[in-house]
């Protein structure tokens, strides 16, 4: 019983430090592993392409998952479509307008109907997505999948947690000011978006 | 004899666009610059684009292409006009 009760102490004084505390998770991956895929599927056209220049910081605390604050950047100049005439459009100033909105933000905001598994959690998540100077409130669903000690394992020196975001919701076009009604046979209304990104929380 | 040699220059364009196209995947989308590959990370279980620049002709290049070499040989038909002298 003594054995018990001192394996259960020490166990406590452990993993007490870890939770104690918010960790901070950076997006900005080293190994360019984050990425955002869109897809766009109109009558007569679909378009898939992908996005890589992710920043952006969350703090989380793994014990109160619903306690999260931050937000996740996207470089537009990353986003890419193989047909170089087509990137060539979609950065223009008729579609994403790269030069005068350089960001795609989406800040957060409030996290509900959290559930969780293990290490494993999906949650609900409302923030405000910020895309051609138009921000709009969105909820999205999201799957997070805490890895404590894992840093170190993806390469490098440094010790540490790692959190995975994983995400699929669709926006409207139209709501951002993105050519609005107009070439809706090539190019649909609906962006289907999947996000798949992975922070780190060095040890300090 | 360079109407003859237009006629088969202009064939042979139009046989080799075909043939790169279909050499290249036959690709009916349009015409790609780059090609995305999916990989994965072990540590996070994440899938991830790898982007690779290559070239990939859709259908636009099949269609200018074949169209080219097909007028550079339609060409050759036409009557060439002569002079008339006038007397």
């Amino acid at each position: 019983m003594k054995t018990h009760l001192a394996t259960l102490a020490l166990a406590a004084a452990t993993l007490a430090p870890a939770f104690a505390e918010s960790l901070s998770f950076d997006f900005k991956d080293p190994k360019g592993v984050n990425n955002i895929v869109f897809q766009l599927d109109a009558p007569l056209e679909s378009i898939n392409g992908t996005a890589s220049g992710i920043s952006g910081t969350i703090t989380a605390d793994p014990e109160n998952p619903a306690d999260v604050k931050g937000k996740i950047v996207v470089v537009t100049e990353t986003l890419h479509v193989p047909n170089p005439v087509m990137k060539e459009h979609l950065h223009g100033p008729k579609w994403l307008d790269i030069k005068t909105h350089p960001e795609i933000v989406f800040e957060l905001q409030e996290v509900s109907n959290v559930k969780r598994e293990g290490n494993t959690g999906t949650a609900d998540v409302k923030g405000t997505f910020s895309l051609k100077g138009v921000s709009k409130d969105i909820t999205v669903p999201v799957k997070v999948t805490y890895l404590p000690g894992k840093l170190k394992a993806r390469g490098g020196d440094v010790d540490g947690d790692l959190l995975v975001v994983r995400s699929n919701f669709t926006i409207n076009r139209s709501d951002f000011g993105i050519q609005a009604g107009e070439n809706t046979e090539k190019v649909s209304e609906e962006i289907a978006i999947t996000l798949s990104l992975a922070g780190a929380a060095p040890k300090k | 004899m360079i109407r003859r040699s237009l006629r088969f220059t202009g064939l042979a364009i139009a046989a080799l666009v075909v043939a790169f196209w279909l050499i290249s995947g036959a690709d009916r989308g349009w015409t790609k610059t780059s090609v995305t590959i999916q990989k994965t990370d072990e540590v996070t279980g994440l899938e991830y684009p790898v982007i690779e620049n290559r070239f990939v002709p859709g259908v636009e290049f099949l269609a200018l292409g074949t169209l080219a070499g097909l007028a550079l040989s339609a060409l050759t038909f036409l009557p060439i006009p002569t002079k008339t002298k006038n007397t």
